[in-house]
């Protein structure tokens, strides 16, 4: 099936200092076509669609959007020529409602009352339900998709362009938004589809283009490929899969018994009566779309916020009501997910950024005053054996590439010797390559003997890695099961289906 | 990745679009700006400033060789190298107070009130005892001056960790409280009862148990200097050396790096906030029991508000703030100078001083960017 | 009805008019901090704003011209900050403080030659027949035409923040850079005409300082009412209305506090003048604690720069 060409990108460049983010792409997308960009972190797809959207140019090359050249100066005004797009972070307003973010994404809104009635309306034909007046910051992750995608769609756009859409979403979400997307691109709409998901994109993309390293490396139909075909073409280089150990479960070294915290983030969620255990030697797997409790049970376990002693124990001690210092006294260290600003302070050193968190366990303080050649020493061994790309441990935090600072963060707590390991995201906008690395190195330690629990919006990842299988939902946790045996469907319920799809099926 | 070029830019030629200056973040800070910044910054106020004085019908470059050199080098040089040092010893312990709070992300920013409050405690310690004579009587002025502005610092602490109110608003409104309580203390409680119904406290000077005199004779050193040295050092070795240094300095920058380190946000207000009170409380009984002599209702002439400048020009770092108390102190020697002798206005010195801030804030951004021209495409 | 000597009607009346500097620097302030900017340098702004208008009216002898003139001298001296802030990205704190102490000092610089002089009168606006009804004449009718601007300004950017498009952006600017840069709004550029607005605004509240409520140039006029406005705003929860209320309340104890002294209330004179500030501080905390660690109607991005590099 050939289908009328809708926008052709040619030989286009773009490079930053020290980077080429797309060298020389070259790519078509035909009318009602989904298309997928395909690529691994950093291999130049969010460049290339910021490039489309108009809110970077690029240095060479040209676009032509239904033969016409095509060069967009600022997003609205590829708006105007017909081309939307969903982001993956930062494009809503928390403390605005759902009416108002929508209108600041259009040209020329109509009054309030009028937009909240096509905003219904428009959720409503494509099975999205919404309400106009409800605050942005209340609403789950699936929901704030849904603002962003009918803000789209009130647009009556020609291509919609999503940037790693469903890695937000519960399996059933995926399904309705596949469904949505279908119905789309049959009623004409083109679709570039930015993914590095090989099944998702083997079950809803005509077309692949394959990125790696800002170059064009193939291009094909994703029915025909098998996913490690794809996989292979993406990373260039075959994959190996951590290998698991196989060792007895220990006895208990980290229990929670229903804890229960307020958030402290605006708009976050409150843990709710949240109980597991895990053993020496066993990785716990919590799943769950982001911002379902995830960031408050870190800060829950990390001492960040305290609850009452017996709360949270490990080995046998009470620590609910001790800070961070104490509990990695007692053998507890965690890793948050946020690297510039949490895990670390992105305009310190590394040398500091080790001393941030291994002070206590390392000894690296005596009457107070800081081992500043011991924090060096540990910093450099951390470098080493993680395989950190750095000029020296002396380079400011924020210079390394996302990879290489979350490689020295893991390094920096998995090197500490601790009973209990708690990390948030590990391979969040890593490579794959590091992030098989990191997981094996996970693997590792609970091979030790370490108790590790692992939270991740990347159900594979968890899969993975883990020996039991939980999912935070809106501030609970499901019982704990043995990841074997666990079905996606399964999965998909622990994780509570469709939220807010509820309303979807009162108005049908 | 995924810089953009839609960034704050100076178009050189917007028509043509093909010359466009434009900030880049660097990938680490500059070392080199780091340490350029305030003498490039002092170069550039000169320039800015000689066309201030020339604007107003002087002389620039002997009024600015009368600010920057002749207090040094000059005829009564003699005399006005000993006024630096009078000038430069409260604006560098007030500053250094101020600069571990700043680092910290804690803007105590009324340490004017807490030099004021200072004052009024260790002075009326002194003044309570009168006309004892034994040697721990001043000492013991110095601890109840710390305590006074400790005490005036701890209401903006505690209120910020209790009740999350703004630091910057509180410190500041105490300011003018502190101001009225001098007014009190200078025509009623502490006022001096021989003065023969003259506002203004007993004069120290004729009280030798509770003097501050000169260290040196034609020195200017007082033990207020000897303490702004020190203070000096021990801020520096505090802050490079100590736990607590770098988690004032983790809280400036993270602060919820910080909070995951394991620091307790309200302990390290109360410290912070209490180190620079107690400092600038201590500042302000070194002046009261020296240079000044006594409490009276124009005591403070602005200290805790300069000291802010000489915090910022120093970089926030305890040893450049010595140097830059030294410098604001020339600004102010040489002011008076040029006041006498030229006819200077000296709100001029206080312009001069603003503008001195001004560029130093404008030249640091080279420390985290720098500019680039880009050629081509915008 | 007389309260001790103090007529209640009065007190109303000279409480707008004393309320009109600390309301629009007010106003001005909360549109710049709606836009995620915090701009201490409202006192700076103020008292060159003062400055400017006395100058300006005295030497065209138009009042008009006057606050005119104080509006660009207060938008002139911010425009400093949002270069710095908005182009050099310089500390906001830093800056503002910086904008004060420098103001303060070109106030004190360019006034000179200026002291003792009569400015022309901002007179009533109203004829004398409504002015002089009972009760409802001093409230209502009795005022010059900046206090009735004042409250026409509280309306006009209550319906700009709540109603329009251009106050839709503003605040999606302070709620969060990334996303309206994302979304191709020039994030600085709005937010240094926030910040100009604001600089005019405090202008036109110092202007009436020097024009209508001392009248006449004195050195360091303002004495702190830039501050007592950033009080408001934070009292105000950034709202124009509630600005207006914290003026007002402001306006009210000061005037209360100073007819005490006149009346010789035997309270010592030191503390009712502490008095306002006092209050100040015991509204802050008021207004603090009843909304701790919950969403506190603060701007997300308050005080934050935007860089868009990442």
């Amino acid at each position: 099936m050939t289908r009328p060409e809708l926008l052709r990108v040619e030989g286009i460049t773009k490079a930053y200092p020290g980077v080429v983010a797309n060298s020389d792409v070259t790519f078509s997308i035909g009318e009602g076509e989904i298309h997928a960009l395909l690529g691994e972190n950093g291999a130049g797809k969010s460049t290339m669609v910021k490039m489309i959207y108009g809110l970077v140019r690029p240095d060479s090359g040209q676009m032509t959007l239904r033969g016409a050249a095509y060069t967009p100066s600022k997003p609205a005004e590829a708006r105007r020529l017909g081309v939307a797009m969903v982001f993956q972070h930062f494009s809503l307003f928390e403390a605005l409602n759902v009416a108002e973010n929508v209108a600041l994404g259009m040209e020329n809104p109509p009054p309030m009352r009028e937009l909240a009635a096509r905003i219904r309306a428009v959720s409503e034909e494509y099975g999205l339900p919404l309400d106009p007046s409800r605050m942005v910051g209340d609403l789950s992750a699936g929901e704030r998709q849904r603002v962003e995608i009918i803000r789209c769609l009130l647009q009556d756009p020609k291509l919609l362009i999503m940037d790693e859409p469903t890695s937000v979403l519960t399996p059933q979400e995926v399904e309705i938004l596949f469904k949505t997307l279908r119905q789309l691109s049959s009623e004409g709409t083109a679709i570039l589809y930015i993914s590095h998901k090989l099944e998702e994109i083997k079950s809803l993309c005509d077309e692949a283009t394959i990125l790696r390293r800002g170059k064009v490396v193939a291009t094909c139909t994703p029915r025909e490929r098998t996913a490690r075909e794809m996989a292979e073409l993406m990373v260039g280089a075959t994959l190996k899969t951590p290998e698991r150990r196989v060792g007895a479960k220990g006895e208990v070294a980290l229990g929670v018994s229903d804890l229960s915290v307020a958030s402290p983030i605006p708009f976050g969620t409150s843990l709710k009566g949240i109980s597991f255990t895990v053993a020496k030697g066993e990785v716990l797997g919590i799943a769950g779309v982001a911002g379902n409790g995830q960031d408050e049970l870190l800060l829950a376990l990390s001492g960040e916020l305290k609850a009452s002693p017996d709360k949270v124990r490990v080995a046998g001690h009470a620590v609910g009501d001790l800070g961070p210092v104490e509990r990695r006294r007692t053998g507890l260290v965690a890793a948050p997910e946020d690297r510039y600003g949490h895990a670390a302070a992105p305009d310190m050193s590394l040398v500091e950024n080790a001393f941030l968190t291994a002070g206590v366990r390392k000894g690296l303080t005596k009457n107070g005053f800081v081992d500043w050649a011991g924090t060096r020493k540990f910093a450099e061994e951390i470098i080493a054996a993680y395989d950190v790309r750095t000029p020296g441990p002396d380079v400011a935090a924020r210079a390394l590439s996302g990879g290489n600072l979350q490689k020295f963060l893991m390094g920096r707590e998995l090197m500490q010797g601790a009973s209990v390991i708690v990390i948030n995201q590990p391979t969040w906008g890593v490579d794959a390559a590091a992030a098989a690395q990191i997981r094996q190195s996970i693997l590792d330690r609970a091979g030790e003997g370490a108790a590790v629990v692992v939270i991740s919006q990347d159900l594979d990842e968890l899969l993975e890695v883990s020996d039991s299988f939980a999912v935070l939902n809106e501030g609970r946790l499901t019982k704990p099961r043995p990841t074997e045996g666990l079905t996606m469907d399964e999965i998909g319920l622990m994780m509570g289906g469709a939220h807010g799809m509820e309303v979807a099926h009162h108005v049908a | 990745m995924g810089a953009s070029p839609h960034t704050p830019g100076i178009f050189v030629d917007r028509k043509w679009g093909v010359v466009v200056l434009r900030l880049e973040k660097r990938p680490t800070p500059s070392k080199f700006w780091l340490y350029a910044t305030p003498p490039v910054a002092v170069i550039l106020t000169m320039i800015a400033g000689g066309c201030l004085f020339a604007a107003m019908g002087k002389n620039p470059f002997e009024v600015i060789r009368t600010i920057f050199w002749d207090p040094v080098f000059g005829e009564f040089a003699f005399y006005l190298r000993g006024q630096l040092l009078v000038k430069a010893g409260p604006l560098i312990l007030i500053a250094i107070g101020l600069a571990l709070g700043f680092r910290a992300g804690i803007w105590n920013i009324g340490a004017e009130g807490q030099y004021i409050m200072g004052a009024i405690f260790g002075a009326a310690v002194g003044l309570a005892v009168f006309p004892t004579e034994n040697r721990l009587i001043f000492p013991v002025m110095v601890v109840a001056g710390a305590f006074g502005g400790w005490l005036w610092a701890m209401i903006p602490a505690i209120l910020k960790t209790k009740f999350n109110t703004n630091e910057i608003l509180v410190s500041l409104m105490l300011v003018y409280v502190a101001e009225t309580i001098l007014a009190k203390a200078s025509t009623g409680f502490l006022k001096n009862p021989e003065g023969m119904g003259f506002p203004g406290s007993r004069n120290f000077s004729s009280y030798p148990a509770a003097a501050n005199p000169e260290l040196i004779a034609g020195s200017g050193l007082h033990w207020g200097g000897v303490a702004a040295l020190v203070t000096g050092v021990l801020a520096y070795i505090l802050l490079t050396r100590h736990q607590a240094g770098f988690q004032i300095r983790l809280a400036g920058q993270a602060p919820r790096a910080a909070r995951f380190h394991g620091v307790s946000p309200a302990r390290l207000v109360v410290m912070c906030m209490g180190i620079s009170g107690a400092l600038a409380g201590m500042a302000g009984l070194f002046e009261v029991t020296g240079p000044a002599g006594q409490i009276s209702i124009d005591f403070n002439t602005g200290y805790g508000f300069t000291a802010i400048i000489v915090a910022f020009l120093g970089r926030l770092n305890p040893l450049g703030i010595v140097l830059a108390g030294f410098l604001m102190a020339l600004t102010y020697v040489g002011g008076e100078m040029a006041s006498t002798n030229l006819g200077l206005p000296d709100a001029a010195i206080q312009v001069f001083q603003g503008m001195l801030l001004f560029f130093l804030l404008a030249v640091d951004v080279l420390t985290n960017y720098r500019f680039r021209l880009a050629v081509g495409a915008h | 009805m007389d309260l001790g000597g103090i007529n209640p009607v009065i007190l109303i009346a000279t409480l707008m008019a004393s309320a009109v500097p600390i309301l629009l620097a007010a106003l001005g302030e909360a549109v710049v901090e709606r836009a995620g900017v915090l701009n201490l340098g409202v006192e700076g702004m103020m008292i060159i704003g003062a400055l400017g208008g006395f100058v300006v009216a005295v030497e065209t002898g138009s009042p008009v011209l006057g606050f005119v003139g104080g509006a660009v001298a207060g938008a002139a001296l911010s425009l400093i900050f949002a270069l710095l802030t908005q182009v050099f990205l310089a500390n906001q704190v830093a800056t503002g403080l910086a904008l004060t102490l420098f103001g303060l000092g070109v106030s004190s610089l360019g006034g000179q030659g200026y002291n003792g002089i009569k400015p022309p009168a901002t007179g009533q606006l109203l004829p004398d027949a409504l002015a002089d009804l009972p009760v409802v004449g001093p409230i209502l009718f009795g005022h010059d035409w900046v206090v009735y601007f004042s409250i026409a300004m509280t309306a006009v950017l209550w319906w700009v923040l709540k109603a329009t498009r251009i106050g839709l952006i503003i605040r999606a600017v302070g709620e969060s850079h990334e996303a309206a840069h994302a979304l191709g709004y020039k994030v600085n550029r709005i937010r240094l005409m926030c910040i100009a607005f604001g600089g005019a605004m405090a202008g036109i509240g110092g202007a009436y300082v020097s024009l209508a409520r001392v009248p006449q140039w004195v050195d360091g006029i303002t004495a702190g009412a830039g501050w007592i406005a950033l009080a408001i705003v934070v009292f105000a929860s950034w709202k124009p209305w509630r600005v207006l209320i914290g003026a007002y309340l402001f306006g009210g104890i000061t005037v209360l506090q100073l007819n005490l002294q006149v009346a010789g209330s035997g309270i010592p004179v030191e503390y009712l003048s502490m008095a306002p500030y006092l209050i100040t501080i015991l509204v802050l905390v008021i207004m603090s604690a009843g909304r701790r660690g919950k969403a506190n109607g603060a701007p997300a991005a308050l005080g934050q720069n935007f860089h868009a590099s990442r």
